[in-house]
This record gives structure tokens, sequence and C-alpha cells, in this order.
């Protein structure tokens, strides 16, 4: 597994973090990689904590149990920091992405002392102005290839493009928004620190 | 030309059954096997397949359905987990005793008590002696690929038995992984047409299936399920290399990774081989010399070809992903060490129970195992044979 990346996501029931981590398995397998995208089932319902997971690699992945110390940690929904330990196991050269309207100081005592690096992005202003509705996944999923260079934004955006069209075949309506949504993430999300 | 896709286990599955094309699906939806028959009648509804789709109203009439198109002459599959199996029982040993190669795709889930969703053996482990062929599968791929293997195997004239193929419930079969598929035409080709030689429809041979059968017969009919079963294995490795020769995927009774010149080695089935492999290469960068042998058929057992496979290992774990309340240990551990046994190999051989409820079984869990065999191999005591991996201690009550 070269150049084996592992990200975690957490997220609430219903706000698309299971989705999102597919749609990046996908996209990076669109570029030739190796891929894995996998959620942990828990009791669903919506509202209550989840996680999903990616691995993405040069090389085949035989690995199969959850990801206990990821390169980056995305958090789609900031009153999770409070609930979650969700820096646990981070790579110090990784990043943590939060889904936040709060500064850096407002958070720093959720990180437990994490020192690598911080990304935050304000999805659900991103969501409303693309989509007119909070759906805080697609953002994130931009944030996360911006932050990690898994591709470039070029090719993600017509990757991005394509899936889609094949995903809302039914919603063409929708095309447009989550593609505005994805251009307007690529440039909002800001390192921290 | 093998086509590069992503795809989850359940997809992978579903994608098999959608170009095997069978007659007759029936089956009832239970997580995590859900999204096969959910997939599948998708395909039913836009006339991807001809298949007849029964929706069901139970697991036991899934299976019976399966049963009476297979004894008219039709090719059947079906999809299940955990419980939905268990209240199938009946209808399995009837499946392998009136000798239908009905095939099954088993994901494998925890049989309840308390009520689990999530991964572990115990489903598989309940039928192992019910008269099925049972394939595990390590990932997508392996699920994918034996699924297209099954019917040539299933249906074989030594053979003539029901047959599941073995995926691991959401830790495979809920995660999208690099797969290469086939394509239609080949799979069409590769499976072949289903020309069973008895059948209820055929009009030229008028038969009864499945009468009464007392003592005048039943024991010699029931040698007979034993001898097909034990023909399977060679029937197995006739398919696996020809689908080889077609695809370039070698497959065996089981594989052996990096066991040649092991000194240690663990026994498993399904995805926990895939994070046994990652341990190994690390382990082997560090100069152990750590293998694995990953069991592909488990019935009919391989019994003399993994003991030869094992007999020059220091220390072997046999890891269950199901624990079998017997006091004496897990069923994969009794199948390999009463192997070793009656062939006079004695190789000190320790079980882990792990994994249970689809607790997360991790490298560096695999790691510990292989740093008690080595102190095993060097000690030559086994101390307690019977181990957990990965349980709590202390904190429940």
């Amino acid at each position: 597994m070269e150049n084996l990346i592992e990200i975690r996501w957490h997220g609430r029931g219903g706000q698309g973090a299971k989705t999102a981590s597919l749609l990046l398995a996908d996209a990076a397998f669109n570029t030739g990689k190796f891929i894995q995208g996998f959620p942990e089932y828990g009791p669903e319902r919506m509202g209550a904590p989840i996680t999903a997971y990616n691995r993405i690699s040069d090389t085949p992945i035989t690995i199969h149990s959850n990801i206990y110390e990821p390169d980056y940690v995305i958090v789609v929904d900031d009153t999770l920091l409070k609930a979650v330990n969700v820096t646990a196991g981070l790579k110090l050269t990784g990043a943590i992405i939060i889904n936040t309207t709060k500064n850096f100081e407002e958070l720093k005592p959720f990180l437990n002392d994490y020192a690598g690096s911080v990304y935050c992005i304000d999805a659900r202003k991103i969501s409303i102005e693309a989509l007119g509705k909070y759906f805080p996944n697609t953002p994130m999923l931009a944030a996360i290839v911006k932050v990690s260079g898994i591709m470039s934004d070029e090719e993600f955006l017509k990757d991005m493009e394509g899936s889609f069209k094949h995903k809302f075949a039914k919603k063409p309506e929708v095309i447009d928004g989550n593609m505005k949504a994805i251009s307007l993430a690529l440039q909002a999300v800001k390192k921290v620190r | 030309m093998s086509i590069r896709e992503r795809l989850s286990g359940n997809e992978a599955v579903a994608t098999a059954m959608k170009q095997i094309n069978p007659d007759v699906v029936a089956a009832f939806p239970i997580t995590p096997s859900t999204e096969i028959p959910q997939y599948f009648s998708t395909f039913v509804a836009n006339g991807a397949v001809d298949t007849e789709f029964v929706a069901v109203e139970s697991e036991h009439s899934a299976m019976s359905a399966c049963i009476g198109a297979e004894a008219a002459g039709a090719r059947a599959m079906t999809a299940t987990s955990a419980n939905g199996l268990s209240l199938m029982w009946e209808m399995i040993y009837i499946a392998s005793s009136l000798r239908l190669p009905i095939v099954m795709s088993l994901v494998n889930r925890a049989v309840s008590g308390p009520l689990n969703i999530h991964n572990d053996h115990s489903d598989a482990m309940g039928v192992r002696d019910s008269g099925w062929i049972m394939l595990f599968s390590e990932n997508n791929q392996e699920a994918y690929d034996n699924t297209l293997m099954a019917h040539r195997i299933a249906e074989h004239k030594d053979v003539q038995l029901p047959l599941m193929v073995c995926q691991d419930g959401f830790i495979t079969s809920h995660s999208i992984e690099n797969i290469e598929l086939e394509d239609d035409e080949f799979v069409k080709n590769f499976v072949g047409t289903y020309r069973p030689e008895h059948y209820l429809l055929n009009d030229k041979e008028p038969i009864a299936v499945g009468p009464l059968d007392l003592q005048a017969y039943l024991f010699e009919h029931k040698a007979q399920q034993a001898d097909a079963m034990r023909n399977a294995k060679q029937v197995i490795l006739d398919v696996s290399q020809e689908f080889e020769k077609l695809t370039g995927r070698k497959y065996g009774l089981f594989e052996e990774y990096k066991l040649d010149d092991a000194e240690i080695a663990i026994v498993c089935m399904n995805s926990t081989a895939g994070t046994t492999k990652f341990v190994v290469d690390s382990l082997r960068a560090k100069g152990i010399k750590a293998g694995l042998l990953k069991v592909r058929v488990f019935r009919p057992f391989p019994g003399e070809e993994i003991t030869k496979a094992l007999s020059h290992i220091k220390a072997i774990a046999v890891l269950d992903k199901a624990d079998s309340l017997n006091g004496i240990g897990g069923a994969l551990f009794e199948d390999v060490t009463s192997s070793m046994f009656v062939q006079n190999i004695h190789v000190p051989t320790v079980n882990y129970v792990y994994g249970i409820g689809g607790r997360d079984t991790t490298a560096d869990q695999i790691e510990s195992v292989y740093a008690d065999l080595a102190e095993i191999a060097q000690t030559k005591n086994v101390g307690n044979p019977y181990r957990y991996l990965g349980l709590r201690k202390g904190d429940v009550k």
C-alpha cells in the first residue's frame, strides 16, 4: 500500500458523511487509485454521531479494519467536537477539517492539544448559497480534496460533474447547485493553523 | 478483458447474479444481505435479466421456492444472513439431501441473540455440516469470482450439491473497493446452460422428489451425499484452474501467503485474511518469518492439503470468528487440528476466537497473535489453547 492516505469522517446521521466518503472513493478511483470507502454502521438514526472511512492508495489495499491513525479527519458538524474525540490518533503530519463558523481560539479547547494543521470552512453558508438547503457533505468533500491534494481542482470538478449526472439522473435540477457548492468550497476552505 | 470497476461486496454479488441470469431468484430481505435482492429486483424490473423473482414472505419460503425451482429443472439463487439462514434451517438440509445445486450468497452476520446486525461467522458455522459446499471470500473480488464459479461446481455431475458463497457483512458487503469484472458474454459462456439429469418438468421421465426414505435406503443416500462432498474438491480445483486460465485470477482450496518459508502462521477466513496479509508484510520487513493460510473452501474441508501446507510451521494460530460454545474451541480450529492429528503431524496450535458481533479486528491485534506464536515456537509451550482476541476484560458485568 504505497502512498496510502487514510481519512476518517465524523458526521451526524442524515448529513451525508457516508455519501461523501463514497463520492471521495469514486473520485479517487477515477484518477486510477485503489480505494476503500466504508461507513461504520451503528444504531442508525437521524442526528446520531456516525463515522465513515476512506483509504486511498497507489497499490491494492488488503487491510480490512477501521482507521485508528488517520492522515485526515473531517468534521461535518462542529457540535460533534463536544461529543466525540475527533482528533483521536490523528497524525501530526495530517490535518483536521471542520465545518464551523467558529475561530481557532474557540475550537482549540476541543482539539485535545492536537498540534497538526487545522482547516475550517463554513459549509452551511456555501450550501445555502449554492443549493438553498443545508447539505454540508458536498462542500466538505471539496474541502478534503483541496487540503489532501488527492487530485487537482480541475480533475475533481470534471469528475464530480460526471458523478452528479449519474447520481442525480432523476433530479438534474440539483446538479448545477452541487457543482457550485464544490467550486465555492474549493476556494473557501482556509488553514487557521 | 477485465473491466476496472469499484463496487461494494453486495454490488459485486448482485452484478454476478445479473450476469448469470438465473431462472429463479427467491429472497427475503435481511441486513446486511438486503441490498443483493434489492439490486437484483431492479435488474428484473429494468429487464436486464429474465429471471422469475419471487418476493417471498420469509426465508423459509425463499429456500422452499429455490428447492421447488431447482427440482423442476431451473437454476435458482438466493441471498441471506444470520437469522434469515436460521429460518431456512429445515429447508437447508432438504436442499442438499435432494441434491439440488442451489447457489446462495451468505453475507455473514452474528446470529441472535442478543440482537446484533454485525459481522461474525456464527451463521455459516451453524450450517457447516448441512451438506452445502461453502466458499469464503476475502473481499468483493473474491465474492464476485466465487459466485461466477459457483454453478459450475454445484451443478457438476460428480457433485450436485448446493453451494454458498460467504463474505463478511458490512466489512466487505458495504465497503466500496476496486474490482475487476468480466463482461456479460464471458460470464454467460463460462457459467453455461443448466442441463439437469433428472428434473420434475421432464415429461419423458416422471420422477418423485423427496419421498419417504426409511431404514432401507437413507443411510446409503447420506453416504452418497458425503461422496459428492468429497468429489467437490477436485471439481473446485478444475473449475478454478479454468477460471484462472481465462481471467488470470488464481484460486485453489486455500491461499498460501508467504507460507513456504514461514515459521509462524495464522489460519483464518474472509476479510481478516486481508488484514493479516498487511501484518505479514510488515513483520517480514522486520525479518520475522510470518505466514498466512487463508481457507477458501471450508466445505468440503481440505484437511490433507492444509496439513501438508502447515506441516513445516513451528507454531500455528487458527482464528475463529464464531465461538462454538462447546468448551473445546472453534470450528475451524477443530477441523485444522483434527486433520493434522490424524495425519500424525503435530505442530503447537492455538485457537483465537475473535471479532464476535462486529468487534473490529485490527492490525495490532493480528500482530499480537504473531508475537504469541513467536513465543510458542520458542518455548514449545501452548499454554491455554482456547483464547480470545480483542475481548475486553473486567468492565462487562
